[in-house]
């Protein structure tokens, strides 16, 4: 990689990280510093010189910011936490298997060992696979700076392409994920881009008694919920019926790979597998 | 000629595992890149942004002053080097002066327009950005039917037509088989445009020694021989002075049969500033500054009776050459057009090949380099051919191949195919996936609406280049055979391997011919001062040329050793097996190293021989050797969204005589892989401003490991007779067999709703866009 001339520093502590996050010459944030978490989005940008900040602060020695952990009915989980990790954690698995599903559905292996999930949703692929997850969920992220934190769901937070709610000198800290109580089911579809990994389109379907969430990735300029399905779904419509509605008024994106038109219909096939996978597997 | 291989030994035809292996999985091989001289510098190239443009004017005036940069060259620094060599040649053949930087104009995107020279490549490559160029954008043409088109923007404005050349072949009377035909299908077939895609990009390291007036050269090539040749002469430098050398090589794949612009770039700039340089390719380079594959349009025509038997088939071929003629560029289709009646009885053969310049980086050899192309357009035609019979696909072939009793059989186009039992592996393959019942399966799941497809393609190819006189550059190659007094054994061969495997199928062969362990055996090569002139490795030349080489050389040094051992054992009665001679009156023995030892100490001689223990045979193939074989692809459709699926792959390959089974698997695995990234998934692909949009590994889909089907292989063994060794090549034969095959699974699973044909690759879309025409 050949990439610009930036500076790197690799903080011990979440303050020190925030100070050189907000290494402006002011001492406030000016958007030529750059977190860099596993790098797997941010270093193929650099390498292409399409990215090019002055600083990098990595976060990676950054205690504490690592974990997956159940506190009173939410899963909280660190933004360092890699994609493999997230995958392969016994307590994802049993409380929050589309996670799960998500995560093992990213890239390779190469990439999952590495990737984040703050990464992830920081840089706001319109092509990633959590956001479709954790829209479907109705997680949240929390974003700490030096001024605090703040908290706001994923929704709120994934603004357009690679644009998020996140303002200069924040980090993302943690994603949390409210439980289910009940037995909702859950499953993520996803048709893959051959040469990167990514969706091409994606699907996650959470479905319980009297409720549906249905998360899309690929499709848009972001990743959304799919309201109009979800209303369906919660009237009582069959899966085929409800998914068919899901790229109505939608501005799809059109590639190489697939046309707007070819996404859209992809998008009804995978959502109506996601809805009947989610169905079958409720308990 | 019969192979006389001793039958007391016998690593030949085992799996030996390769011996190159252990520094390639441990990270200790040295590629050019891993090279550092003291004093090197580095070269990065700025590449024109525009796939046609007049350059106005080039300021380097801010990179000159950017610290750490020594140099900055552009087009007029450069005109006293030679031009990029175009080596094949054809009767009126346009061949535009393909200087080493662009002057005046650029033709693709990637062109080189200047190129800097830094103590480290950082700061060559944000010096690149200080460089300002001065473009005038003028109209580009991408695709090579519109550039036939009346009107179409000239690549080359003293060529308007945009043609570099027409060539045409016939063989027997195909106007007459035509008009006599009871049936004539017609179908447009293209193969798109590839990226070989080596794992290792490009790259060189040039070092000149001034007061000897000599060059080193370390590429990444497959020809390091002819390399020297050719770019001794671009830079005018004395032959005997100019030394290249191959590291390892990460691939090849045919895209570094070549003598590439930046290496006389990477030299001259050695020779001016007086420090080894050194140019390291990035990928996004590779993609578009290196050779493409493939970039066929061709429109094909097959006669035939109603009971099947072919007639004629005719070829109008146009091939998108790109804005340069590189080493081969325009020899490439005219393998196509020899190889397009594939295994069949075709008498009569009309082609018409139209090379088109385009303004996309030029066309070249790629796996199979012409030969996929051909295969794919005449197992299409005999698919397309037994639908309008209705005819069992299987059945059609074996109607029409050529008997075993034919060979040699002369083709219509002037070939001689060597030996063959054509419908031995078909029906090998046949029974392997249990054909019957397959499309008893078939009919079942199309009862219950599924989409399953089985295909069939058998294919001949020509390789082993080749006799002389039917290649650009010759088509020899050479060994030599050096046993050391100690008796130890170093092979030295001109083809050079670059991941093929001949460290171990050489040593193999030597060990047996020598009844030495293999460990008494190094196989050098990739060193034009420590090998001799050699052609290099392509064409799945290297064992059926290179190893024949071997051969000779070999039983010359075993003579020499006998004629030592019966001086030695003082007996007329001597025979050399198993690594000594022994006197068969006696049962005395002397030992190849006590042998040698006297071989080279001299007290005494046997008469008429010289001192010493190494043989060197340049060996001339008296045809090209022809592979054949079957392979069956099943499919299956995802009717919702057009994504295809490989359910089973079955490949049976006729290479002859098989040296290491484990490396004739590597190679058939590697072939399928590539020729299902053609069928499924690989497209270069240049929008209509010439803007290369799969120029990154994230939009061009290379198959990965996950992405492949199980490949079940199994042979045939047809013995060649044109070298000693009987065999025949498999380098390119997985890639060869591949695409038909899938093609023909793909629209053999569409057939109930009337599809006839697709083109690759059958991206989801495609087919289902297919799919979706065929219902309405
Ligand atoms: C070959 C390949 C295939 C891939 N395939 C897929 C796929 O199939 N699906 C998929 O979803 N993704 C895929 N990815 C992307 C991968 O998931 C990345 O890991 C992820 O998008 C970014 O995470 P990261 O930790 O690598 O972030 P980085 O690359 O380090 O950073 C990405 C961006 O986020 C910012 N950032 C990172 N962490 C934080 C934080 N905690 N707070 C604030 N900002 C932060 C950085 O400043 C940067 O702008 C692929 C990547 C590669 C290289």
């Amino acid at each position: 990689m050949i990439p610009q001339n930036f500076e790197y520093s690799s903080p011990r502590s979440l303050e020190a990280a925030l100070d050189q996050l907000a290494g402006g010459p002011d001492g406030s944030a000016d958007g030529s510093t750059k977190i860099l978490a596993g790098g797997m989005s941010l270093i193929p940008l650099m390498k292409l010189r399409l990215a090019a900040p002055e600083r990098l602060v990595d976060l990676r020695r950054v205690p504490g910011l690592n974990y997956i952990r159940e506190e009173s009915g939410v899963l909280h989980i660190g933004a360092m936490t890699t994609h493999y990790e997230v995958e392969s954690s016994a307590l994802v698995r049993a409380k929050c298997p589309l996670l799960a599903e998500a995560a093992a559905n990213i890239g390779d292996v190469q990439v999952r060992n590495v990737g984040t999930i703050g990464g992830s949703v920081a840089h706001a692929d319109p092509a990633a696979d959590y956001p479709a997850s954790l829209l479907a969920l109705e997680a949240s992220v929390t974003l700490v700076s030096k001024a605090g934190e703040r908290t706001m769901s994923v929704e709120d937070f994934l603004v357009d392409t690679m644009t998020t709610a996140l303002e200069p000198g924040e980090i993302v800290r943690e994603v949390t994920v409210p439980l289910e109580k009940s037995g909702a089911g859950t499953a993520y579809a996803k048709m893959v881009q051959p040469a990167s990994g990514f969706a091409i389109v994606g699907v996650a379907a959470r479905i319980g008694e009297g409720f549906a969430r249905i998360g899309v990735t690929g499709l848009a300029s972001k990743a959304y919920r799919a309201r109009n399905v979800e209303a369906l779904l919660e009237g009582g419509a069959d899966a085929a019926t409800a998914a068919a509605v899901i790229a109505e008024g939608v501005d799809a994106n059109s590639d190489l790979h697939a046309s707007a038109d070819y996404r859209r219909h992809v998008a009804t096939v995978y959502a109506a597998r996601a809805i009947r996978q989610a169905i079958s597997r409720k308990y | 000629m019969s192979t006389t291989i001793s039958v007391t030994e016998k690593l030949v035809g085992k799996s030996v595992r390769r011996r190159e292996d252990p520094r390639l999985i441990t990270g200790t091989a040295t590629y050019v890149d891993d090279l550092k001289l003291p004093g090197m510098h580095h070269a990065c190239i700025l590449r024109s942004p525009h796939a046609a443009a007049k350059i106005r004017s080039i300021d380097i005036s801010a990179a000159q002053s950017h610290p750490g940069v020594v140099a900055v060259f552009t087009g007029p620094d450069v005109a006293g080097v030679g031009p990029v060599p175009c080596g094949a040649s054809l009767p009126g053949l346009r061949v535009p002066h393909h200087a080493i930087l662009a002057t005046g104009r650029v033709y693709y995107v990637g062109h080189a327009v200047a190129v800097v020279v830094a103590t480290d490549r950082y700061v060559a490559a944000d010096a690149l950005d200080l460089i300002e160029v001065d473009y005038e954008p003028t109209a580009a043409v991408a695709d090579p039917e519109k550039a036939l088109e009346p009107g179409a923007p000239a690549v080359h404005p003293e060529w308007p037509d945009n043609v570099s050349f027409t060539y045409h072949q016939e063989g027997g009377e195909p106007e007459k088989a035509f008009a006599e035909a009871e049936v004539v299908v017609k179908q447009r077939i293209t193969s798109q445009r590839l990226v070989p895609m080596p794992m290792e990009t490009r790259g060189c390291v040039a070092e000149y020694h001034a007061a000897e007036k000599s060059l080193t050269l370390w590429s990444s090539t497959q020809i390091p021989h002819l390399l020297r040749t050719l770019v001794g002469q671009m830079l005018g430098l004395i032959e005997n002075r100019v030394r290249v050398i191959t590291p390892e090589v990460g691939g090849g794949f045919g895209c570094k049969l070549n003598v590439y612009a930046e290496e006389a770039l990477t030299s001259f700039v050695a020779m001016k500033i007086g420090k080894p340089v050194k140019w390291i390719e990035s990928r996004r380079e590779n993609f578009l500054c290196t050779i493409h594959g493939r970039g066929h349009v061709d429109y094909y025509e097959i006669a035939a009776k109603r009971d099947g038997t072919v007639l004629g088939l005719r070829l109008k071929l146009i091939q998108d050459l790109g804005a340069y003629q590189q080493l081969l560029t325009p020899a490439i289709p005219t393998l196509s057009v020899l190889m397009m009646p594939g295994l069949y009885k075709f008498r009569n053969i009309s082609a018409d090949i139209v090379g088109v310049f385009t303004n996309c980086v030029p066309t070249d050899a790629y796996r199979g380099a012409g030969r996929p192309e051909a295969t794919h357009g005449v197992e299409r035609m005999m698919d397309l051919l037994a639908v309008e019979l209705k005819m069992d696909p299987a059945e059609i072939r074996l109607k029409n191949f050529i008997g075993n009793d034919e060979f040699p059989y002369a083709t219509a186009t002037g070939l001689s195919y060597d030996s063959g039992d054509y419908a031995a592996p078909l029906k090998k393959a046949l029974d392997l996936v249990n054909y019957r019942e397959l499309r008893e399966d078939q009919r079942k799941a199309r009862e219950q609406g599924r989409l399953m497809g089985i295909g069939i393609s058998t294919y001949g190819e020509l390789c082993a280049f080749g006799p002389s006189p039917a290649t650009p550059a010759g088509g020899w190659e050479s060994a030599t055979v050096k046993i050391d007094p100690s008796g130890k054994v170093t092979v030295l061969t001109g083809a050079s391997p670059h991941g093929q495997g001949e460290e171990t199928t050489f040593a193999q062969i030597a060990a047996d011919e020598l009844g030495v362990p293999i460990d008494d055996v190094i196989v050098l090569h990739g060193d034009t001062a420590i090998v001799q002139y050699g052609i290099g490795t392509f064409g799945s030349r290297g064992t059926a040329v290179g190893g024949a080489a071997l051969y000779f050389a070999l039983k010359d040094l075993r003579a020499k050793i006998k004629k030592f051992g019966e001086m030695m054992l003082e007996s007329d009665d001597v025979t050399f097996s198993g690594g000594v001679c022994t006197c068969n009156k006696t049962g005395n023995t002397v030992s190849l190293a006590q042998i040698a030892g006297m071989s080279y100490r001299a007290m005494r001689l046997p008469v008429n021989e010289e001192p010493g223990m190494q043989a060197t045979r340049f060996w001339e193939p008296p045809n090209f050797a022809f592979p054949f074989g079957a392979h069956i692809a099943v499919t299956e459709i995802d009717r919702e969204t057009g994504h295809v699926a490989v359910s089973r792959y079955v490949a049976v390959d006729d290479c002859g005589n098989i040296i290491n089974p484990l490396l004739v698997a590597g190679q058939v695995h590697g072939g399928v892989a590539q020729g299902l990234g053609q069928s499924l998934w690989e497209q270069a692909v240049y929008d209509d401003t010439g803007q290369l949009i799969t120029g990154e590994l994230m939009d061009y889909a290379v198959p990965k490991a996950t992405m492949m089907p199980w490949i079940e292989t199994a042979h045939t063994t047809t013995p060649s007779p044109v070298n000693p060794l009987g065999v025949k090549g498999v380098g390119e034969a997985g890639t060869i067999g591949c695409s038909p095959a899938v093609v023909n699974s793909v629209v053999d699973a569409l057939s109930p709703p009337g599809v006839r044909h697709i083109d690759m690759p059958m991206t989801p879309e495609k087919v289902w866009k297919v799919l979706e025409g065929a219902r309405a």
